[in-house]
């Protein structure tokens, strides 16, 4: 064994080390809320309480929403932009980059701005109007995900062949878009997708500053208040973060990262 | 184009593409765009006259914000930079230190986790392990090791610094992957037919040409741990006062008793991130044309 390889073993167990250390610490925590012996239940006091299956649910539709939306904006955007207006191609681009450099609270301070109960187009003054909000930031986050994931899987398949097959069978755009082309970037959409989802369902800025009953400010609160609910919500946390990856890597083959979600 | 020699070969008509792309930049403009320039024009607003004015911005040299931003850069700088060091070296070690081949799949698969692994949870995770009641502060202790009787504290620089690294140093590996996939074998063996050594083919020959990968994988985690907010007031509160936490409760509550103070405050913040980034943007294009 040379000094490069003893190096890089003990450069790969120290991060080992690193990693490992936060989530066995976090799951033996959160097994200590009985006196004495290690149980489940402060998984159970989380799964029974109202206010987390609630804030959970909130999230969840919020997330299925958002992706319902970003999929409706950018697929359209993606497919045209590619078959007619490649002129537009370096904008659109960078307005998908643009929440990568955004902070999100800077974001959210605009919208409350602009859309605060004072303003113009009051929509945080009605609760479907933050709701609605809350969803269009959170496409914003996913958008840059959603529009790369999408823009590789459409150049892999032909489409202009199938626009011009599909058009000499008759078929409309609206045809075209939803039975041609988004089933052949389907696993595109669906890595874009789990990326969105793992994003929107802990965050924290956006639906505690429009004031959202969401998971992320209901972690937070747990936080504040409680000992070992808040590792056993981590733990379930960070199985969900694997989830999702994992469902992305069984679509789309590639290792997703999120640059700038935080 | 071809399409420009059968101009006819589409029956959905310009105006339709134009159509179809409209939702995309009706969106852009009322959410991402207007708001942002709402802000900015906000900061060079007078608070009380709505008048063009500079002392926003030249108030934001007050010493308590000048602290929070020090405070900040100095987080993020600090979390970027032994971020990029470690993934680098960590990225180095799987990928040329002839370990197991086995690894690069799971370092890959586990950095995409971790580095998508951030805001509340993570607090929690890092207060289960390092608190005062964590797992390795126990361990610690049996051991004879007493990190918080000598000085160490999760809620300070040190330890929330501790924490972003769980984020930054996942982000530096895949985000140098790429280039260290770049370095061809064929510059070491060249290298080394030519009598360098291994130490040499690093320092002369591999090592330039990852440089600015590095440089702006660095910029890119600086920018990463600027923005953050979330795990810094799930662990610490407002206890550090960084400027994305100062904004928050400037958001709240309008602490600095002036909108267009904070305004000036977002401005600054979107200053530092946007340079920081597009440096970034511009070293991997410099850095892509090894890469190709």
């Amino acid at each position: 064994m040379n000094g490069t390889k003893i190096g890089a073993w003990i450069a790969a167990t120290l991060g080992t080390l690193y990693f490992l250390a936060p989530l066995i610490a976090t799951f033996e925590f959160s097994l200590r809320m009985r006196r004495g012996e290690y149980s489940f239940d402060a998984y159970r006091e989380v799964f029974a309480s109202g206010d987390f299956q609630a804030s959970f649910l909130y999230s969840v539709v919020q997330a299925v929403a958002t992706i319902v939306v970003t999929t409706l904006i950018v697929v359209p955007t993606a497919y045209f932009v590619q078959l007619r207006l490649p002129k537009l191609r370096g904008l659109v681009e960078f307005i998908t980059l643009l929440p990568l450099v955004i902070p999100v609270i800077v974001l959210v301070f605009g919208y409350i701005k602009l859309y605060g109960s004072s303003s113009i187009l009051p929509l945080t003054a009605t609760e479907t109007g933050s709701d609605a909000l809350l969803m269009f930031g959170y496409v914003c986050l996913g958008l840059p995900y959603m529009y790369r994931s999408v823009e590789t899987a459409l150049r892999s398949i032909d489409v202009r062949t199938l626009t011009e097959a599909a058009e000499s069978q008759g078929a409309g755009i609206v045809t075209i878009l939803f039975r041609v082309i988004l089933p052949n970037i389907r696993s595109g959409i669906l890595s874009g997708a789990f990326l969105t989802f793992a994003i929107v369902i802990g965050e924290f800025t956006f639906a505690s500053l429009l004031d959202r009953p969401a998971f992320g400010p209901y972690l937070q609160l747990i936080g504040a208040s409680r000992a070992y609910e808040p590792s056993a919500l981590a733990i379930m946390a960070f199985a969900l973060t694997w989830a999702c990856m994992g469902l992305i890597m069984l679509f789309g083959g590639r290792t997703p990262s999120a640059a700038g979600k935080r | 184009m071809s399409a420009v020699q059968t101009p006819r070969r589409f029956r959905i008509p310009q105006f339709g593409a134009w159509l179809g792309v409209g939702p995309f930049f009706l969106f852009a403009v009322l959410f991402l765009i207007w708001p942002t320039i709402s802000l900015l024009v906000g900061a060079f607003q007078d608070k009380d006259t709505g008048g063009f004015t500079f002392s926003n911005l030249l108030r934001l040299w007050q010493p308590s914000i000048q602290h929070s931003y020090m405070l900040s850069i100095e987080i993020s700088a600090a979390s970027a930079l032994w971020g990029a060091i470690v993934g680098l070296i960590l990225a180095l070690a799987v990928l040329r230190g002839g370990l197991p081949d086995w690894l690069r799949p799971t370092l890959m698969t586990f950095s995409g986790v971790a580095s998508n692994f951030a805001g509340v949870p993570l607090a929690f995770a890092f207060m289960a392990t390092l608190g005062r009641l964590g797992f390795v502060t126990l361990l610690l202790r049996k051991v004879g090791i007493d990190i918080y009787g000598a000085g160490f504290n999760l809620f300070t620089f040190m330890g929330l610094t501790l924490t972003y690294l769980y984020f930054q140093i996942p982000l530096m590996v895949l985000v140098v992957t790429p280039a260290i996939d770049g370095l061809k074998r064929e510059w070491n063996e060249a290298a080394e037919i030519l009598g360098a050594s291994q130490f040499q083919y690093w320092r002369l020959i591999a090592f330039p040409i990852l440089w600015p990968s590095i440089l702006g994988a660095s910029l890119l985690l600086f920018a990463n741990a600027f923005g953050a907010i979330a795990t810094a007031y799930a662990l610490t509160g407002s206890f550090l006062n960084i400027v994305p936490i100062l904004l928050y409760a400037q958001i709240r509550g309008d602490v600095l008793h002036d909108p267009n103070l904070g305004y000036a405050l977002a401005l600054g913040m979107l200053l530092i991130t946007g340079l920081s980034n597009l440096a970034y943007l511009y070293l991997r294009a410099r850095a892509d044309r090894w890469i190709k």
